[in-house]
């Protein structure tokens, strides 16, 4: 048996006052796709967020051990390095640092922590181009700067190009279908299934069962007020498709 | 819970560091020093120090009269306590200046400070092709490359042996761009200068070395006075660098400096500047008033004057390096990076001046603020009734880091002619938590991440620099960043 990339045990976190995480447990293999699905406001990028190392929310309990290693000690940049890659659900723009620059320097970062030498502009320009075929981005974009001016479908599909890009072990996906008509959707979704390999595994956080019918989930859970409060196969992602969320809430409530 | 995320807001971190500031030393070189304050003797004495014409003293002396008619100037958006200019030495010499023929006669001890500074004065550097005016204090102590000048007809020298050796020269042009009236920092410094560079270059020559002269601060207590003057006759060409950095020290320093560049017809001035005084502690104390007076003309038809700056020293700056652009179809630029950190004040920026016919101007100000410091770009562009056909594009950016700085725009446009076009663009972004984060996540660490984005945003203005002084401008702005990140 493999171990696991991800293991998270009775993780609790804060924003300010409030309690957001309340005993959350998740644990992902290699080669695997979760789905984490629930209503907004249950903590889903939350979770995201305390994974990349946000330092706006607080761990009041738990552990997180990413490849066995303790993954809530290491800085934000670390955990990237170490192949802990998030798509964000807002991409922001970076101002005068164009998408080749802001790449190369990420990637080398990147082979530096892994003891390879950085890559030439030659090598570096051929991945690209390769990499952004991928979700058909346009050459074009990779002297403008990161995100600026580009739209809602674009930014996303950048964070698709830059996980191509990155190759981690464990990418996050937070709400990467959020604004893509069908065409967007099923490019981002084309990506990724080509990206999907024995050694990687994704956390795909959506709302929407949408996503799912164009990336099969090997597990589906549901997040509901800070707790996975159900675990299923792909056909649970589509009974909540059929019943909504009231259904599962209600559940949640008859339990608790 | 981890320490990392107990600690508190990332940008507190990266604006809160001490500026360990590289240069801060002071050269135990002896010093002559004349004894504070300001009145008509000293004038005398600083003159006859100099060895002057009478010419030149009644010049220093009239200058003197207008400066005790006219009040300080407070309309800049910078504060500061009031400066005593009677507690100021107008005049410091290094003792041993008789005047070095070579390097090796330039005191060691000098010449162990400029390999600090790493100032290049040995001949990998002449092989570098760059020749530097050094000025210590007030008075020129090396002076390389002249002969190859000489051959060319080309004149590079300090302002007191132009004084000496090239008078009429000097009378000619000698406050004929910036008046001794023009405004009491250069009345002042018209009154006391103590040296600077001169340079001209005849017509038809292309001079083939980028002149290079490094200012240092090093007297206790002395203010620092240059006055610069560069003349490109007919269909002439030179490239001039000016870079500074100052010691460490506690009193606040004045130094009010004037440049002035006169352009012929076909002739094109560069003028490059790279600002690294003393900007004071994190809190403020300390640190340089850098009070400048620059401005070119472009006297003739089809000249032009460039003026490149990345200013990233100096407690308080104020400063527009300016153009009159008086000939037909003359051209002038201002590119301009100015990064304020802690408690620096800047307030700096340009006039264009537009007379002649079909002149065109292009700004490119991009302003950075970090710490708690303030950023204003102030420019002027002016088209009198006579310009037809003139032409302006200015680009105002500032840049954020952080929330408890400024960065402020004021744009004064007065446009007398309607065939004129003028454009103003203008944006302001920031470097928020957001951001860094966004890069963190991808592996890059903030420190990093910061010079990347401002890399970046500077890059239009560090590629008018001559290469060899860009690579010295990024660095320079590195250093400020370290400043500024944890
Ligand atoms: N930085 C923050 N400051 C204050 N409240 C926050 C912050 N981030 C999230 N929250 C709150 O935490 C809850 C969960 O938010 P979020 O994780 O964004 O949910 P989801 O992604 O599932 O929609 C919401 O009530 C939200 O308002
Ligand atoms: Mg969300």
């Amino acid at each position: 048996m493999k171990r696991p990339i991800l293991e998270i045990r009775n993780l609790h976190a804060r924003v300010g006052e409030s309690e957001i995480l309340r005993g959350v447990d998740l644990v992902v293999y290699p080669g695997e796709v979760h789905a984490i699905m629930g209503p907004n406001g249950s903590g889903k990028s939350t979770l995201a967020s305390v994974l990349a190392g946000r330092e706006d929310y607080e761990v009041t309990e738990g552990e997180v051990l990413f490849d066995g290693k303790n993954l809530l000690e290491l800085s934000p940049e670390e955990r990237a390095r170490e192949g802990l890659f998030l798509a964000f659900q807002y991409p922001v723009e970076i101002p005068g640092v164009s998408t080749a620059t802001f790449l190369k320097t990420a990637l080398n970062e990147l082979r530096k922590h892994r003891g390879l030498e950085p890559l030439d502009a030659m090598e570096f320009m051929t991945i690209m181009r390769q990499r952004a075929a991928l979700v058909q981005i346009d050459p074009a974009f990779f002297s403008r700067s990161v995100n600026e001016g580009f739209s809602g479908g674009e930014k996303k599909r950048n964070e698709i190009f830059q996980l191509a890009m990155l190759e981690p072990r464990l990418a996050i996906l937070d709400e990467t279908d959020s604004g893509l008509d069908i065409d967007a959707l099923r490019i981002v979704a084309d990506g990724v299934n080509a990206l999907r390999s024995p050694d990687r595994a994704f956390v795909i956080i959506t709302h929407y069962q949408r996503l799912l019918n164009y990336i099969v989930p090997d597990v589906v859970h549901v997040l509901y007020r800070g707790r996975i409060i159900k675990t299923g196969t792909k056909e649970l992602a589509l009974e909540l498709e059929a019943k909504g969320y009231d259904w599962i809430k209600d559940t949640a409530e008859l339990e608790a | 819970m981890s320490e990392r995320v107990e600690s508190t807001d990332i940008l507190d971190q990266l604006t809160s560091e001490d500026y360990q500031y590289k240069y801060g030393f002071e050269s135990p070189i002896e010093e002559e020093i004349v004894p504070p304050g300001l009145d008509e003797t000293i004038i005398r004495m600083i003159s006859e120090k100099k060895g002057e014409p009478e010419w030149m003293l009644q010049w220093r002396l009239q200058a003197f009269r207008y400066w005790q008619q006219m009040k300080e100037p407070h309309w800049a958006n910078v504060r500061y306590s009031p400066i005593d200019y009677q507690a100021i030495s107008y005049y410091a010499a290094p003792k041993r200046s008789g005047g070095p023929k070579s390097l090796e006669d330039v005191d060691p001890e000098l010449r162990r400070t400029f390999e600090k500074l790493g100032i290049p004065l040995h001949e990998q550097e002449l092989l570098a092709g760059v020749a530097v005016d050094a000025v210590l204090d007030s008075v020129s102590v090396a002076t390389t490359f002249r002969e190859k000048l000489r051959s060319l007809g080309i004149i590079f020298c300090s302002m007191s042996e132009a004084i000496r050796e090239h008078p009429d020269l000097v009378r000619k042009y000698l406050g004929t761009v910036v008046p001794p009236n023009d405004n009491f920092f250069a009345a002042l410094n018209s009154a006391v200068f103590s040296d600077g560079s001169f340079c001209y270059v005849p017509p038809g020559v292309r001079c083939p070395i980028e002149l290079s002269t490094y200012f240092r601060i090093n007297a206790r207590n002395t203010g620092q006075f240059e006055r610069t003057l560069i003349i490109a006759d007919e269909g002439a060409y030179v490239s001039y660098l000016e870079g500074c950095t100052a010691p460490m020290r506690d009193e606040n320093q004045l130094h009010a400096a004037v440049v002035e560049l006169v352009a012929l017809a076909g002739a094109e001035i560069k003028y490059s500047t790279v600002q690294n005084w003393y900007p004071g502690d994190k809190e403020g104390r300390g640190g340089i008033y850098n009070f400048v007076t620059k401005r070119g003309v472009c006297l003739g038809d089809s000249s032009k004057i460039s003026w490149t700056q990345v200013e990233t020293g100096s407690a308080i700056t104020w400063k527009y390096p300016s153009v009159i652009l008086k000939g037909d179809n003359s051209v002038g630029e201002f590119y301009s990076v100015a990064v304020t950190n802690n408690r620096q004040q800047a307030d700096t920026g340009t006039k264009m001046t537009h007379i002649g016919r079909n002149t065109r101007s292009r700004i490119v100000s991009k302003g950075i603020s970090a710490g708690y410091s303030n950023n204003s770009y102030r420019g002027l562009v002016r088209i009198n009734p006579s310009a037809d056909g003139a032409r302006n594009f200015s680009q105002c950016d500032s840049l954020l880091i952080g929330d408890k700085c400024g960065a402020h725009t004021f744009p004064y446009i007065e446009v007398a002619n309607p065939t004129a076009i003028v454009e103003h663009e203008a944006t302001t972004s920031k470097i928020g938590e957001d951001i860094l984060f966004y890069c963190n996540q991808r592996g890059i660490d903030t420190e990093t991440a910061v010079a990347l984005i401002i890399n970046g945003y500077a890059r239009e203005v560090l590629s008018k620099l001559p290469l060899e002084f860009a690579v010295e401008a990024q660095k320079l702005l590195a250093i400020s960043l370290e400043g500024s990140v944890g």
